[in-house]
């Protein structure tokens, strides 16, 4: 009943069935890349370097005559699996510290809340840096980056719909039935912070993967020859203008991928819209 | 025999402004199968004391007294062993279903989520009774109306789905905190028709401002003033024989009795009136109602009134 009405919601913005099917057909090509990438992404055919678009290589080779097709769809590995792990840490993360510090409120709520402060006002990049200077560059260091420093954004957003949530009689009215609080944290007010979590961690998803793109093009990120659409476009770089195609298509894929998640989150924000009835 | 016996009590809240005694040594009794009209105007500590009873006041507030519940005093009991009280042993039904209901969550869930706590049902015999505590509330198509959101439902059903969650573990003693306010006549008198069915299974503390919802449902009343209990008696009796300057007033505010509104307003309570608290509103008043504060006296068979106009 519910999650037909919440399809048939998102099903009315067109937006979030087209970021919808992309990212379907993103996960579909990153688990099938061994299946359907036309060449190995790290075997290198120096004899067939910075070719353009053609038959034996859809999107050229590169400088070192890697089919860059290949290292596309592999490269959806790393950006997906990246960004889903940091969202999913980060998500459920952040929302427990934030339900802890609205519901509890002193000194849980001060330390947990100037916690999120000082991830604020840290730079994510810097943190990256430091961390690759400490456990060598590589994708773990990133990962623990993006990690450290995301969960503050849930725990305020959180924080602050408990807050105003704990107040409304229907938890007074939890309250008076004997229920704990865990209970009524995890069962009566969690629901009610889910719609605003939920559009936040696909929109945040967008950001990760521009963000580990950056960190990548930074040299920060995942080394070679593993294929990374950040470390494409550093690759390419020097070959802009004889052999655009380098940057062009990692571009490319960047934007698209990161637009569809903004699409979709949008189309989210809408369909979890509770002051929102559907037509039918 | 008495299931709630409230002695002596008193709440305080500290605020900014300072203390404001919102109960004053207030005393009061529920019999087993009894309903009692808790009866006063706004801010007059009525709906403190109902919180007071589950323990589910604010932080800044202050509770001294006893409050017996079969013999155990819940201002001593541990926080666990309260939360076995609540919606067990007492439960209460609010004002507003609308803000009273989790949004969220169905009807269903909620009823169930309170009969699995208490009574250690699985989740199909918990939905089972939901059905049935629905139908028993003359809901129409109760199978149905459990997988519906509060949105969902019209005012008067909403209103059954609250109280059908207040009933779901069978408690022994039902707080409604005036159930009817915001409700239009029709609503109300069929709210008013189920708190009187309810009457026969369970003892109920009903607080209301208006005496004559009160006198319809309850056996006995408590007139509430200021913090404190200015008249107890059966619920006829009040009406046709209320002592009390302020119940006078009350009974001739009632629209049929010509609307007469009390002279003055509410005392304020972090500088009550020194002597019976009533007084300067009092048409009544004599020289000693400033200086002391009356005492109860016994004008007749469960009759008691804070006046000295009847000592």
């Amino acid at each position: 009943m519910r999650r037909l009405e919440f399809f048939l919601r998102l099903k009315e913005r067109k937006i979030a069935l087209v970021g919808m099917a992309i990212i379907a057909l993103l996960i579909l090509v990153a688990i099938l890349a061994p299946f359907i990438s036309p060449h190995d992404p790290v075997e290198q055919n120096l004899g067939q370097r910075l070719l353009g678009p053609g038959k034996q290589y859809p999107l050229g080779t590169d400088n070192l005559g890697r089919c860059v097709l290949s290292r596309i769809i592999y490269g959806a590995r790393t950006s997906l699996s990246l960004g889903i792990i940091v969202v999913g840490v980060t998500t459920v993360g952040g929302t427990i510290l934030g339900l802890i510090a609205g519901y509890r409120g002193g000194i849980v709520d001060q330390i947990i809340m100037r916690l999120v402060d000082i991830m604020f006002a840290f730079p994510a990049i810097i943190l990256a840096i430091a961390l690759a200077g400490v456990l060598g560059p590589g994708l773990s260091g990133i990962l623990l980056a993006m990690v450290i420093v995301g969960w503050a954004g849930y725990a305020r957003v959180v924080r602050g719909s408990v807050l105003s949530i704990k107040e409304k009689e229907y938890i007074e009215a939890a309250r008076a039935l004997g229920f704990s609080d865990q209970h009524i944290m995890v069962h009566h007010i969690l629901p009610n912070v889910m719609a605003p979590i939920i559009v936040m961690a696909t929109l945040s998803l967008a950001f990760i993967i521009l963000m580990v793109a950056g960190l990548g093009f930074l040299g920060l990120g995942a080394q070679p020859p593993t294929p990374d659409w950040g470390k494409m476009l550093t690759e390419g770089r020097p070959f802009m203008r004889t052999a655009p195609q380098l940057t062009v298509f990692p571009g490319l894929a960047i934007m698209v991928t990161a637009m569809a998640f903004i699409f979709l989150s949008e189309g989210l924000r809408e369909a979890l819209n509770p002051r929102r009835e559907v037509a039918r | 025999m008495s299931l709630l016996e409230i002695s002596e009590l008193k709440v305080d809240f500290s605020t900014p402004e300072g203390m404001v005694r919102a109960v004053d040594k207030m005393s009061l009794e529920i019999r087993n199968g009894e309903a009692l009209g808790l009866i006063g105007e706004s801010g007059c500590g009525k709906s403190t004391m109902g919180l007071s009873v589950m323990r589910l006041l604010p932080q800044n507030a202050h509770t001294e007294g006893r409050i017996l519940y079969r013999g155990r005093d819940l201002l001593k009991i541990g926080e666990h062993e309260m939360r076995q009280v609540r919606g067990k042993e007492i439960a209460m039904i609010f004002q507003d279903p609308l803000t009273s209901l989790n949004p969220v969550l169905t009807i269903g869930e909620q009823i169930c989520e309170a009969i699995r706590l208490h009574q250690g049902l699985g989740k199909k015999q918990a939905k089972e009774r939901a059905v049935e505590i629905l139908k028993a509330l003359r809901v129409p198509l109760p199978s149905k109306r459990v997988s519906e959101y509060p949105h969902q439902l019209s005012s008067g059903m909403r209103q059954r789905a609250m109280i059908a969650v207040a009933l779901a573990s069978k408690p022994s003693l039902i707080i409604a905190d005036e159930p009817t306010r915001g409700l239009d006549l029709i609503r109300q008198a069929e709210v008013l028709k189920l708190m009187k069915e309810l009457k026969s299974s369970t003892s109920m503390l009903f607080i209301t401002h208006d005496l004559g919802v009160a006198a319809g449902v309850c056996d006995h009343i408590a007139v509430m003033y200021a913090g404190e209990i200015v008249e107890y008696s059966s619920a006829q009796e009040i009406l046709n024989r209320g002592k009390h300057p302020y119940t006078l007033g009350l009974l001739d505010s009632i629209p049929r009795k010509g609307l007469k509104p009390i002279e003055g307003s509410s005392p304020s309570l972090i500088n009550p009136p020194q002597g019976c608290k009533f007084h300067p509103r009092c048409s009544s008043t004599t020289k000693q109602c400033s200086q002391k504060r009356p005492g109860e006296i016994e004008i007749g068979e469960e009759h008691f009134v804070r006046c000295f106009l009847y000592a």
